[in-house]
């Protein structure tokens, strides 16, 4: 199906507004095996077009010590149209779910404060809970290490693995092992490393990071999904019926679950009172990664903690509800110890996090417990897609997260937001999201990290804004006025505000002001 | 009651009528606004982008130009919070933090402190979107925000309710953002123009003949979109409807 075939396309190309699944070749009719029209009610409801093959659009490219380009990558998403239309809308979806659940609970906003006052609480008092923590796990039969770093905690894995001579690990999702390049570790000192969430496994055999924190394929159609397994497992490229595809990778992934020698899971709590952690997964592929092979490893941030078992229930609630609007996960499981003749070893990270706690205006984000709800809200996540971030936290609680692990490389991050504030209020734990991004906008203004032109703009404006006589002169014709004022303004401003499908305003006779002197404020001629 | 007016630098350039029509609105209630000749920014484009430092001279200038009035009217929701929660480069004497208590978006003025309850000039006989801009909504707490559960209120849609013949009509996700966002429509171009080519489609499914926002920044670039897509909406400015101007 060409362009040109297709009815009522707007003029810059994109879809007019009828939904583009009902756009046929054709003028729409349903016709007969000679060609004749159909005109019978069942023969005139017209199937759906089949998708045309489009290539997943990949994320944001890097280059070393550059600032990622976000607006180059989403602007590559969004030429995908299949690709951006299904992501915005998947994501809303959940987003509304969210919304659901969130009505059916009458307390809701008090779950969220309790929640947030039990985060600030564990964080004020971190230390301490987390020898409690480490106390309590040893008293219950598992070796407890501590990791500053990313290198660390991956040195130490290996160790224990080297120990036990392991060379085939399974893992459940943990977004830890994302921020410490685990994975590739992994594969320079020669360890197999098997992924047991289906969506993160998909992302493994494609070679790309995850490009949300809950649903990590989420940026695939299931063509793209078909592709990968056409190519890695070697099915049927033809066939993208989800349930066909789970079944071929369940069917090559469990021989490797049932030989692995070691597993691996994340936390999504930590209890400090019990020395126990929980992890709360869809698929029970944790309890895969943790209980099929004898030996078991946790990574934790340090954040996890939480005082109390009873505090546990208030997260539960929570979490699963803003992730993807469900009351609860399908597994929400429990681990204390060892199993009788296996090993459980628990890596507790650090990783810039006791740093960011003595951050007055960013300790807050150590609050977040890694739902995706302002990923799923965020307008401007959901038409760029994860990946176009380039980097391990995408979405608004990346642009507050990414910063402090390196200022130069994720500088512009904070700029892809309209600072709107949907994250802020949908988040659980009540993170002040939009207001840390404005703040991060700040920093990196004063450490000279936002590029020199646009704080050269952001100096010229300043003068001519502060100046009424040269802010006069300037916006006495529209050319001036977009020159000056930096909200139409950039090297090329006419460029950027008309490049693809918005059009100028249009410049009127006279300004405010020179009615205002011309008129007396109106009261020298009719109003 | 010594009421001033503020009119944004873009209002200024490019939405002239906009002014207007707030000033007339506001002689309506029996207030003759000020209109302090000096004014020229809240500061917004510079803060938007962190550059704090270099919106010192414009934050102080509006104070200067702004001190004294009871009230500072503002027919703008970003401005407003601008002023009201961001406008902190400069040292926060007694007089900066009296003029940013001060400052009111028109339809907070209008709803909380002249409380008024009727519009009987006003007449719009047309189906109308109401755009909520993000800064008005959850920074100045216009309205419940389907984020939380809360009570549905709405201050501009109590005002709207008001006008003889206007009909509200309503949006699949009536309080997204557009994609405006000040100098995130220039520095992100295919994000920001996708996020207002969806909105301005939301309208237009929506039935709607005008969208009404109360904040001219978010409308212009909504206009924008609007126009390269073909779509037959026209946009104004909630003060010129309550001020009664024809359609």
């Amino acid at each position: 199906m060409s362009g040109s075939e297709e009815p009522r396309r707007a003029e810059d190309g994109l879809p007019a507004l009828l939904h583009e699944d009902l756009h046929t070749a054709d003028d729409g009719g349903a016709r007969g095996s000679g060609g004749e029209r159909l005109s019978h009610g069942e023969a005139t409801s017209r199937p759906l077009q089949p998708p045309a093959p489009e290539p997943q659009p990949r994320g944001a490219k890097l280059y070393h010590r550059k600032p990622v380009d976000h607006n180059e990558a989403a602007q590559r998403f969004i030429d995908a149209p299949r690709h951006a239309k299904m992501h915005d809308e998947r994501l809303w979806d959940l987003r509304q779910k969210r919304d659901g659940q969130m009505h059916g609970l009458p307390e809701w906003e008090d779950l969220r404060e309790l929640a947030s006052t039990i985060k600030q609480h564990t964080l004020s008092n971190l230390g301490d809970y987390l020898e409690q923590f480490e106390s309590q796990a040893k008293a219950n039969g598992i070796h407890v290490h501590w990791a500053r770093d990313g290198a660390e905690h991956n040195r130490i894995v290996h160790g224990i693995l080297a120990d036990h001579g392991a060379r085939r690990l399974i893992k459940s999702k943990s977004m830890l092992t994302e921020e410490v390049g685990f994975r590739d570790y992994m594969a320079s000192v020669g360890i197999e490393v098997v992924e047991t969430d289906l969506g993160e496994r998909i992302q493994q055999l494609d070679e790309e990071a995850p490009s949300h924190i809950v649903v990590p394929a989420v940026h695939k159609l299931r063509s793209d999904v078909a592709d990968v397994f056409a190519r890695e497992l070697g099915t049927d490229p033809a066939n993208d019926d989800v349930h066909y595809l789970a079944e071929q990778q369940r069917e090559k992934t469990r021989p490797l679950i049932l030989e692995a020698d070691a597993g691996m899971t994340g936390a999504n709590f930590a209890v400090a009172e019990t020395g126990t952690f929980v992890v709360c997964t869809n698929e029970g592929n944790a309890d895969l990664s943790a209980n099929v092979p004898p030996l078991h490893i946790a990574s934790i941030g340090i954040e996890k903690l939480i005082p109390r078992i009873t505090d546990l229930g208030v997260f539960i609630r929570l979490l699963s509800r803003s992730a993807l609007g469900s009351p609860i996960t399908q597994y929400t499981s429990h681990f204390r110890g060892p199993r009788d003749g296996g090993e459980m070893h628990i890596v507790l990270v650090d990783n810039g996090r006791s740093a960011r706690l003595g951050e007055p205006e960013f300790w807050q984000s150590l609050k977040c417990i890694r739902c995706g709800a302002c990923m799923n809200t965020c307008p401007v996540y959901r038409r760029s897609g994860g990946l176009s971030y380039g980097a391990t936290y995408s979405g608004p609680i990346g642009l507050i997260l990414d910063p402090s692990f390196d200022r130069r490389r994720y500088s512009s991050l904070p700029f892809a937001s309209t600072l709107n504030g949907s994250c802020t209020n949908v988040c659980p734990v009540k993170i002040n999201i939009h207001e840390q991004i404005f703040a991060w906008r700040k920093v990196l203004a004063e450490s000279h990290d936002i590029g020199w032109s646009k704080q050269a703009m952001m100096k010229a404006a300043g003068t001519v804004l502060s100046h009424p006589t040269l802010y006069r002169a300037s916006i006495a014709t529209a050319e001036g006025t977009l020159k000056l004022l930096p909200d139409f303004m950039v090297a090329n401003p006419l460029n950027s505000w008309t490049a693809r499908g918005r059009a100028m305003p249009d410049a009127p006779k006279e300004t405010f002001h020179q009615w205002y002197e011309r008129t007396n404020g109106g009261k020298e001629e009719p109003s | 009651m010594r009421v001033a007016l503020f009119v944004p630098c873009y209002v200024d350039a490019f939405e002239p009528e906009v002014g207007i029509a707030t000033l007339n609105l506001l002689r309506r209630f029996g207030i003759d606004p000020e209109y302090p000749f000096d004014q020229t920014c809240c500061g917004q484009p510079m803060v938007n982008s962190g550059c704090h430092a270099e919106a010192k001279a414009t934050e102080a200038l509006f104070v200067r130009n702004f001190a004294g009035f009871d009230y500072i009217v503002v027919p703008s929701g970003s401005c407003a919070h601008q002023v009201r929660c961001h406008m902190t480069a400069i040292e926060q004497t007694d007089e900066v933090r009296h003029v940013r208590e001060r400052t009111y978006e028109l339809v907070e003025f209008l709803h909380d402190v002249l409380k008024v309850d009727g519009f009987p000039w006003a007449e719009f006989p047309h189906k109308v979107s109401y755009h909520n801009n993000c800064n008005a909504l959850r920074g100045l707490f216009h309205g419940s925000m389907s984020e939380r559960r809360e009570p549905a209120t709405s201050k501009p849609l109590d005002l709207l309710r008001m006008v003889k013949g206007l009909e509200l009509v309503e949006k699949a996700r009536p309080d997204e953002c557009c994609g405006f966002g000040g100098t995130f429509s220039v520095f992100e171009p295919a994000v920001s123009v996708k996020m207002g080519q969806d909105k301005v489609r939301d309208h237009a499914m929506a039935g709607a003949d005008y969208v009404v926002s109360a904040d001219s920044s978010c409308m212009l670039h909504q206009q924008g979109c609007a126009e390269r897509l073909g779509l037959p909406l026209q946009f104004r400015h909630i003060a010129q409807i309550l001020n009664g101007d024809a359609a």
